[in-house]
């Protein structure tokens, strides 16, 4: 049971946007802007890296719902999204995408973990500064929502099948706050 | 020590400031975020949140956003010593039993989500803490962590001048959160850079 009063059987992060809407309104915005706006990246390696931090961060709903959206969107690769969970660097993924998923797990470390040697790398494998800072903001974003999804206890299903549906909400609509609670 | 940050920014503001200015797609609902959570109306005072909010910045090792919002703390009444007994005296800290359960939970945040104990939220609820407050408390300290790897992770740039921070302190407390209207230039706070 989550710590505070939320609605019952509403999973994660919808439970708490909908006890606290006037935050969770621009929690969601950020998240739309973040993972679904114009950039170089993709919305899959995007939500990919949101999984990876939230695997590292031990948050089970985000890394859960993150990686069902991943999965969603990478579509026929989907493969890579549980290779890059079990072992990053052994993943069929761009030297691109291993720096920045690198500079994300530092970022989720501690801001002043990442180096200029880890940036450096990042450019010679050909990320551009925008992807490179996007890699920092989504690591550091979901370091803010897996600490708010588990500080509060929200409710997390253990099944993985129930975050397949999540993950298709995800890629098709993007990021839109609940309004009232889903009747089960 | 570097003068800017790793990588290119469209202005030359420090810190955060630059961050939020270079990018608005993400800025404005961080800003927006921020805005509620520290001057939205609460049982919390803005000096409580501020609290909250330098003791993460402190446990995270960022000096910037530990300057900033210590800066704003005194601002707002405090003291250093106040600080300092957050930082290293918390059960002999000048704040309320409350606060004390809620920094503790901050603390708690700071770590990671699942650092957070139903002791700690007990603890907090028996001091007459709210739902809200809780709520707010882990929100404000998730937040932070966010603000204090953004700011780390991409090497921005951090005045040594504690009147950088002064005026950013006194921007954060007449103005708040929200993008000033004529914005924010080099010859404003900035001009220590």
């Amino acid at each position: 049971m989550a710590y505070i009063q939320v609605p019952d059987h509403v999973p994660g992060i919808r439970s708490l946007v909908l006890f606290s809407p006037e935050t969770g309104k621009h929690l969601y915005d950020l998240a739309q802007a973040l993972l679904r706006g114009n950039s170089i990246l993709s919305a899959a390696e995007k939500e990919l890296i949101a999984a990876y931090v939230s695997n590292r961060n031990n948050c089970l709903f985000c890394m859960s719902s993150h990686a069902a959206a991943a999965r969603c969107l990478y579509g026929d690769a989907a493969a890579v999204v549980d290779q890059v969970l079990d072992n990053m660097t052994q993943a069929s993924i761009s030297e691109k995408l291993k720096a920045l998923l690198h500079i994300a797990g530092q970022t989720q470390q501690s801001g002043l973990a990442v180096t200029e040697n880890d940036i450096q790398f990042a450019r010679k494998s050909g990320a551009t500064d925008e992807e490179i800072h996007d890699a920092v903001l989504i690591s550091a974003t979901f370091s803010m929502f897996n600490r708010y999804v588990d500080g509060l206890n929200s409710f997390t299903p253990t099944d993985p099948a129930e975050y397949v549906p999540m993950g298709i909400r995800m890629a098709e609509k993007g990021y839109v706050p609940p309004t009232a609670p889903v009747a089960q | 020590m570097r003068s800017m940050a790793y990588i290119q920014l469209n202005n030359q503001l420090p810190g955060i400031t630059g961050l939020l200015e270079n990018r608005p797609d993400t800025g404005d609902p961080i800003r927006a975020l921020t805005q509620i959570l520290l001057r939205g109306p609460n049982t919390l005072t803005e000096l409580e949140r501020e609290l909250i909010a330098t003791l993460v910045s402190y446990k995270n090792q960022c000096r910037f956003c530990t300057s900033a919002h210590a800066a704003t703390v005194i601002a707002l009444g405090g003291s250093a010593e106040l600080l300092n007994q957050v930082y290293n005296d918390l059960d002999n800290a000048a704040v309320s039993d409350k606060m004390k359960a809620l920094l503790v939970i901050a603390g708690k945040v700071q770590q990671l989500g699942t650092a957070v104990t139903p002791e700690n939220v007990a603890a907090a609820k028996a001091q007459g803490a709210s739902d809200k407050e809780i709520h707010d408390t882990v929100l404000i300290a998730a937040l932070f962590c966010l603000y204090n790897r953004y700011v780390d992770g991409l090497g921005t740039y951090r005045p040594e001048d504690p009147a950088y921070y002064e005026k950013l302190a006194s921007r954060l407390i007449t103005v708040g959160y929200t993008r000033p209207r004529e914005g924010i230039t080099v010859t404003g706070e900035a001009s220590f850079h």
